[in-house]
């Protein structure tokens, strides 16, 4: 797609508060849907243990990490505190005809 | 049939912490048992209600223990009383320490660290180091120049294990540590685990601990009592026994070096009373799977696992009829570990191990 803009997932392939993962070439990202439907995009992958973090629990604007419990804000990429240090990259989202995109840059 | 291996280098500045990169040990993926995700997402779901009510309890029973040690002074009475403030202090805090560690207990994050602090404090496990420390042996559990928690390294210091039913090794060290702490220092080996940036935690603690040492101390002294003692500060010694009977279990006598938890880790089925003190910890495998799940959904999550793990021991002294055996035989033959049997209901371990290769 045009701009850098990748399609990824269907609005409903993701429930509400969840994240799913996704695949892109060598890369991976968690694509998050918050309790009242937005969307948003960051790397895949702790930054801290490299886990993928779509295996994780999305508590509101937060991902926890299934290895470790180190946690990010998703919306903002900001890592929370111990043992996550280094916070996540975090990608453009937009839905468009019921398809999520994202833009990884 | 035994087989001849070198001596294992459990350290982690050592030889086999770079065979444990070289071999992709290191920060490697490990095994997870098939859940679906909906399910997995239930399990997950933190509570404040278990927590507050299991801790009030704790506090509350610590407050009557304590008055009763502290009431009945001079008298037989304070020996039992003592008994389980010890338990209660010490042992109970370890699985608190655990718990609140992974801050999966309270949904509310301060609780879990409030928590958290006063347990570190009461285990004697510095909380910084320990939270890092423990991060890595959830990474890389049971592997050799990885975990910094591997309770019986082989061939196992039997002398060593007795003696830790009273923290008479690591309670010294621990101190030496908060020592070393205050100063501004840390030990080679944890500058491999404890990041730049929570080092000055790690030194504020301490100093505050050394702080709260002094008063007790200081406290002891002024009433030619060492009943202020018997409250804050011997407990992590007279209290520890019951931890260790519960710790040994979680890994003791099972495979090094592997990626998969069914191999290196138990599940003991345990009472109500000991479940409270140990916080469900005796789903031991369940936790190092899934560690966000909190341990009041660890029963739960157990009827989910089980057809794809082997069995739990029933009871403590089932298991530990295979953990003494296991550790006083290794004490000869240390390449010898318990090797798990799967149902045939169970996915299987992965192949070519390289415990499984050095032993069978």
């Amino acid at each position: 797609m045009s701009d850098g803009w990748i399609k990824t997932c269907n609005v409903d392939d993701i429930e509400p508060e969840d994240v799913l993962r996704f695949d892109h070439g060598d890369r991976t990202f968690a694509i998050y849907r918050t309790g009242d439907g937005k969307f948003f995009a960051t790397d895949g992958l702790c930054t801290h243990g490299k886990v993928h973090l779509a295996g994780g629990l999305v508590m509101e604007n937060l991902i926890e990490c299934p290895k470790h419990n180190g946690r990010f804000d998703y919306t903002t990429g900001k890592a929370k505190g111990a043992p996550v240090c280094v916070d996540l990259k975090t990608y453009p989202t937009k839905v468009e005809a019921g398809t999520v995109f994202i833009q990884p840059g | 049939m035994a087989v001849e291996i070198s001596k294992r280098d459990y350290s982690l500045i050592g030889k086999d912490s770079q065979l444990a990169e070289a071999m992709g040990l290191a920060s490697a993926e490990w095994y997870a048992c098939p859940i679906p995700r909906k399910r997995l997402k239930e399990l997950m779901q933190r509570k404040d209600g278990p927590a507050i009510r299991d801790t009030l309890l704790w506090f509350a029973l610590l407050g009557l223990t304590g008055w009763l040690g502290w009431h009945f002074w001079g008298t037989w009475w304070c020996v039992p009383a003592f008994l389980v403030y010890g338990v209660l202090y010490c042992s109970c805090s370890d699985s608190r320490w655990h718990e609140c560690g992974h801050r999966t207990p309270f949904k509310t994050t301060w609780m879990n660290d409030v928590v958290y602090e006063i347990a570190s404090f009461m285990v004697l496990r510095e909380s910084t180091p320990w939270r890092w420390s423990h991060t890595r042996h959830h990474t890389d559990t049971i592997i050799v120049g990885r975990d910094p928690e591997i309770a019986v390294p082989r061939p196992p210091d039997i002398a060593g294990i007795l003696l830790g039913f009273f923290s008479l090794r690591s309670g010294p060290k621990e101190y030496k540590k908060v020592l070393l702490h205050c100063f501004g220092k840390l030990t080679a080996e944890e500058k491999t685990y404890i990041p730049e940036m929570e080092y000055g935690k790690v030194f504020l603690t301490a100093r505050i601990w050394a702080l709260i040492y002094a008063a007790v101390i200081a406290w002891a002294i002024l009433i030619h009592s060492i009943l202020p003692l018997m409250l804050v500060g011997l407990p992590s010694f007279y209290g520890a026994w019951l931890l260790v009977i519960f710790g040994l279990t979680q890994h003791a006598g099972l495979a090094e070096n592997v990626l998969d938890h069914r191999l290196n880790c138990r599940t003991v089925y345990m009472n109500p009373v000991f479940r409270f003190v140990y916080w469900n910890m005796n789903y031991h495998l369940e936790h190092h799977m899934f560690p966000m799940v909190p341990y009041h959904a660890l029963a739960a999550l157990h009827e989910e696992m089980k057809a794809d793990s082997p069995k739990p021991y029933n009871g403590l002294i089932e298991a530990y009829r295979e953990i003494i055996p296991a550790i006083l035989r290794q004490v000869k033959d240390p390449a010898y570990f318990v090797k798990r049997e799967l149902p045939a209901s169970a996915n299987p371990f992965p192949a070519a191990v390289p415990e499984a290769q050095a032993a069978h």
